[in-house]
């Protein structure tokens, strides 16, 4: 194919890039330009998208560049989910980096280039394209990690994620030439083509230490210990985007890889999936039950739902993957929600505050922050008549149908540890004496975010179950 | 007809849900006012559902169908079944909303909105004629139950609340593995469509478990009961009237609705566990209920026993045994919602559980002793009273399946009587050997006004039962001729030639019609 078809086919982030750029000689202009540059930063994104729609809508499914990556529904659909929750994450950030000093043009540029990367990712068929998109989103995230530098909690975060994110893509970069070396080819359609004849030890060695490095860029367990401190520590807007963008954007790229390189030999990975979706699940229920930081408890909530998003891969089926794109859009619309919240809890003294002892009693004196963060906590424990049983519903339906009965007896019934943890949140803020250490929220971004995000998690969230239900069903067709 | 247009039953679901929004954002004495007069619509609706139900028309009346979620089916469409159980409570709400209306003095509106919300769901559990409607119902009435346990209950109300949660979640939640295996063999969610739906035997024993691992929290059987104690004893007075009137009615529903007719021949199967179960429930629980010295303690265990009674009735697979299961059910749901009032009455002037600070209050409270003593009698089961009427039956019922597990259940009513006539006796009669006690006043107005209402009802149904059977008797054959297939042959066998006693034999035709029809 030639080259400006190929170009026009990456539109979404070539106008990134630019915008990425251009905003970053904005920069370097004026220092002082993180709302303005967060502003035209949404802009773009918002431009994106638009053409990703175009896309959706076209219906196209075209591979690009001789085959380094693809556009197809799949792809796209992640896309939209990246790029809006992106715009959310730059939305509610400014006024609390303002608060710690750190409100500068380069955060919303990290985030574009951050999306550029989960682009490719969510694209790529190919694993050189894979790897590049894979690390220009991780780049761009130790940077954000550690955004504030003067707080030694976020270098720190910034530290370890770089340290432990080099690793994993070290274990990925093994496994990918593992991969090509027995396979012959590095594309994704080849790789499946080698796979239907044969697999031996290497090919099967390369796609676990794939998986391995995938396992830890989505925090499944066992590669999840990096979760709990990097969201401690990292700025908070910063955790709501790492717990919502790069997830969608990793978990689809190792949907992509599973089903179209390996997918001709399901017995090689899924019982790999399995072992790490029950662990996931059981390490991030019982992980977070003796947490004291909401933070540390939200991260190993991430883990615990990664588990149950791995439920619909394991099945291998397109209702599984469908199902998978369900629980990932109510997954993002909880975790942002929940994010937001937190960044409400401040105290009297203009602090922010992340503990459970400072969120007790919160009913009282901040009712409506109180119910939203409880529905969303509801909701993470998949309670209905909350939105977030919807998701936990279509994942285990979708394992029942595949014959994966265990696998959803074990996987629902874990759920009930991790009820647990999320019902303690509502039990501090409605059951415990009030501490009174919260005080009005002045950001009515985060109100309104919040409360609109509370609403989608409500029962009125039902009301979306047809229109996502076919996009996401048309969003798997691609890859079958 | 015009009547037949109008979502009833929808219009029920959404009064208390609008209600609950407003109660949250108005002062405390609108709130229960609001409170109060969404639930008394209600009951007004729910009478009107009553009056306009025909016992011989269709199975299914007041439908409602709407596609607005996707694969969750608004679908809502009562049986009689339903609609007793619907009736139970709408008459219990406006009763709770008037018990709460002085104890309850912080976050009233939070309490209203709760409570209603709480109506609303048990009204959907009963109407939801779609698998996963009515799991979303059955299943979302946990959170305002732990909120009203948890913010407004005793001492111990965070431990009881946690309880009551995640034990009631961890048995539904396999239930719902079940029903999602149930729906992709069926092929639809539709409950009426699985109602007739013959699912393979071998299937219907993991189904029948799963199923059984939710009711029977619910309901609760013994061993998994442990959780009502502490829930009932911290809740604060009407949550314990709307958990035992209506909560605990959701595990017997359950069985009726989904385990006899879906899983016929698993349910014949599992018999003797059942049964088993019970007859611990009945003869355990009433002794534990004996030495109890709180008096919520003691009507809880009361309740785990009377409800193993209706287990009892619900599997002998015969019209007298089921029907008298359910009568159980309504009648336990005002008796023992009464109780808990009766108990509220006194503990609101006390401010104490424990039976021995009282003693001798029918001599300074005349009327709360006489109306006391009218439910004690009717939760033994007293003729004439509402517990008569379903513990005959459904023993009788009973008795047709197994001698053994009658006999043992019948001891339940003996026992019965010995710890509901102790109670009775340590509080209302004997000397007044505690001064504060003794200087209680007599229930006044607004309790008259919750008690009496449900006073009327108990002897209204011990006297005269068939108006709450007849509505039922249509649906409990059409369940007894649907399982009649694998109904236990039973060990209760009259003699055929007995000269001796043949003059007395009475032959209920078309009882035994339906009983010979089905082998």
């Amino acid at each position: 194919m030639e080259l400006n078809a190929s170009l026009s086919l990456v539109r979404p982030e070539i106008i990134l890039s630019f915008s990425a750029l251009a905003l970053l000689l904005l920069a370097a202009w004026r220092e002082q330009a993180g709302r303005l540059v967060s502003i035209l930063a949404v802009a773009a994104l918002g431009a994106a998208a638009a053409f990703v729609i175009s896309f959706m809508m076209n219906g196209t499914d075209v591979s690009a560049f001789d085959g380094l990556l693809v556009n197809d529904a799949f792809g796209n659909f992640s896309k939209i989910l990246i790029f809006i929750a992106a715009a959310i994450s730059l939305m509610i950030a400014p006024r609390f980096l303002e608060k710690a000093g750190a409100m500068r043009a380069e955060y919303p540029v990290l985030i574009l280039l951050s999306c550029i990367g989960m682009g490719v990712m969510v694209s790529a068929t190919d694993l050189i394209t894979l790897y590049i998109g894979l690390e220009l989103q991780s780049l761009s995230a130790y940077v954000l990690a550690s955004f504030v530098r003067s707080d030694g909690r976020s270098a720190e975060a910034g530290l370890k994620y770089f340290v432990l994110g080099a690793l994993a893509s070290g274990m990925l970069l093994f496994g990918a030439s593992l991969v090509y070396g027995f396979a012959g080819s590095t594309s994704f359609a080849a790789i499946g083509t080698a796979m239907d004849t044969d697999v031996g030890l290497g090919l099967i060695f390369g796609i676990v230490f794939i998986l391995s490095g995938l396992a830890f860029k989505i925090s499944a367990a066992p590669f999840h210990m990096w979760t709990p401190d990097v969201y401690e520590g990292a700025p908070t807007p910063v955790t709501a985007f790492f717990a919502s963008a790069p997830k969608v954007a990793a978990i689809a790229l190792t949907i992509r890889i599973v089903l179209e390189a390996f997918g001709s030999q399901i017995l090689v990975w899924q019982q790999i999936i399995i072992a790490v979706a029950l662990m996931s699940i059981i390490i991030g229920a019982v992980g977070a039950i003796g947490q004291q930081n909401l933070k540390r408890l939200m991260a190993y909530s991430s883990i615990n739902n990664v588990g149950f998003i791995l439920i619909g891969l394991a099945t291998g089926t397109e209702q599984g993957i469908a199902a998978m794109l369900v629980y990932l859009v109510i997954y993002v619309a909880m975790t942002l929600g929940s994010f937001v919240c937190l960044m409400q809890l401040k105290g009297h003294d203009g602090g922010y505050r992340e503990e459970f002892a400072d969120i007790a009693g919160l009913s009282k004196t901040r009712p409506a922050l109180a119910a939203a963060l409880a529905i969303f906590m509801f909701s993470l424990a998949g309670i209905p008549p909350l939105f977030g049983f919807w998701g936990k519903l279509v994942v285990f339906n979708a394992a029942v149908a595949a014959n994966l009965l265990p696998l959803a007896v074990i996987g629902i019934t874990a759920s009930v540890i991790g009820a647990f943890y999320y019902l303690k949140v509502v039990k501090v803020m409605y059951f415990d004496d009030a501490a009174d250490v919260i005080a009005e929220s002045d950001d009515k971004v985060l109100v309104w975010t919040g409360g609109l995000l509370a609403a989608a998690n409500s029962p009125l969230g039902y009301f979306a179950i047809p229109a996502l239900g076919i996009w996401t069903a048309y969003a798997a067709r691609a890859l079958f | 007809m015009n009547a037949a247009d109008i979502p009833v039953l929808s219009i029920m679901l959404a009064i208390p849900v609008v209600a609950a929004a407003l109660c949250l954002f108005v002062r405390a004495e609108l709130a229960r006012t609001v409170a109060l007069v969404a639930t008394l619509l209600n009951l007004v609706l729910g009478v009107v559902l009553w009056l306009n139900y025909d016992p011989a028309g269709a199975q299914w009346q007041f439908t409602e169908s709407a596609t607005l979620f996707g694969p969750i089916g608004w679908r809502l469409g009562i049986d009689g079944i339903s609609l007793t159980l619907i009736m139970l409570s709408v008459f219990l709400m406006p009763i709770c909303i008037g018990a709460s209306w002085t104890s309850i003095q912080k976050r009233v509106g939070e309490y209203m909105a709760a409570f209603l919300l709480m109506e609303t769901l048990m009204i959907g559990v009963f109407a939801a004629q779609d698998l996963l409607l009515f799991y979303i119902f059955f299943e979302a009435g946990l959170i305002p139950m732990y909120l009203i346990i948890g913010i407004w209950g005793g001492q111990d109300r965070i431990y009881a609340s946690y309880k009551f949660f995640l034990y009631t979640l961890l048995g539904s939640l396999v239930m719902l593995i079940a029903m999602l295996w149930m729906i992709q063999f069926a092929g639809t969610a539709d409950i009426p469509t699985l109602l007739n739906t013959d699912f393979p035997v071998e299937a219907q024993k993991w189904l029948w478990f799963a199923f059984f691992a939710s009711f029977a929290v619910k309901m609760p059987m013994w061993p998994v009961h442990t959780w009502l104690p502490d829930a009932h004893v911290q809740a604060p007075t009407a949550g314990s009237v709307i958990l035992a009137g209506v909560l605990l009615k959701m595990g017997g529903y359950g069985f009726l609705r989904f385990s006899l007719p879906m899983f016929p021949q698993a349910s014949a199967d599992f018999i003797p566990l059942v049964f088993g179960l019970s007859m611990v429930a009945v003869v355990y629980t009433s002794l534990v209920a004996l030495v109890q010295q709180d008096m919520k303690k003691l009507i809880a265990y009361s309740s785990v026993a009377h409800m193993a009674i209706v287990t009892v009735g619900l599997f002998t697979f015969n019209q007298q045994g089921i029907e008298g299961a359910i009568i159980v059910m309504l009648s336990h749901g005002l008796v023992s919602g009464a109780l808990f009032l009766c108990v509220g009455v006194i503990y609101d002037r006390l401010h104490t559980r424990e039976i021995s600070r009282y003693g001798g209050l029918s001599v300074n409270m005349p009327k709360y002793a006489l109306l006391f003593m009218l439910f004690t009698m009717a939760s033994v089961g007293l003729p004439g009273t509402s517990g008569f009427v379903g513990e005959f039956l459904s023993l009788a019922g009973a008795y047709k399946v197994s001698t053994w597990a009658t006999f043992i259940a019948t001891t339940g009513i003996i026992l019965g009587a010995g710890y509901m006539l102790y109670l009775y006796r340590r509080i209302a009669f004997g000397p007044q050997v505690n001064a504060d006690a003794a200087a209680m006043s007599d229930v006044n107005g607004r309790e008259l006004w919750l008690l009496a209402p449900i006073a009327v009802v108990v002897l209204w149904m011990g006297v005269y039962p068939e108006t709450f059977l007849a509505p039922i008797r249509r649906d409990v054959a059409t369940i007894v001729d649907r399982v009649a297939p694998a109904a236990p042959a039973g060990d209760s066998k009259l003699k055929l030639v007995d000269p001796t006693t043949a003059r007395y034999r009475v032959v209920h035709s078309p009882e035994k019609n339906m009983a010979e029809g089905s082998h």
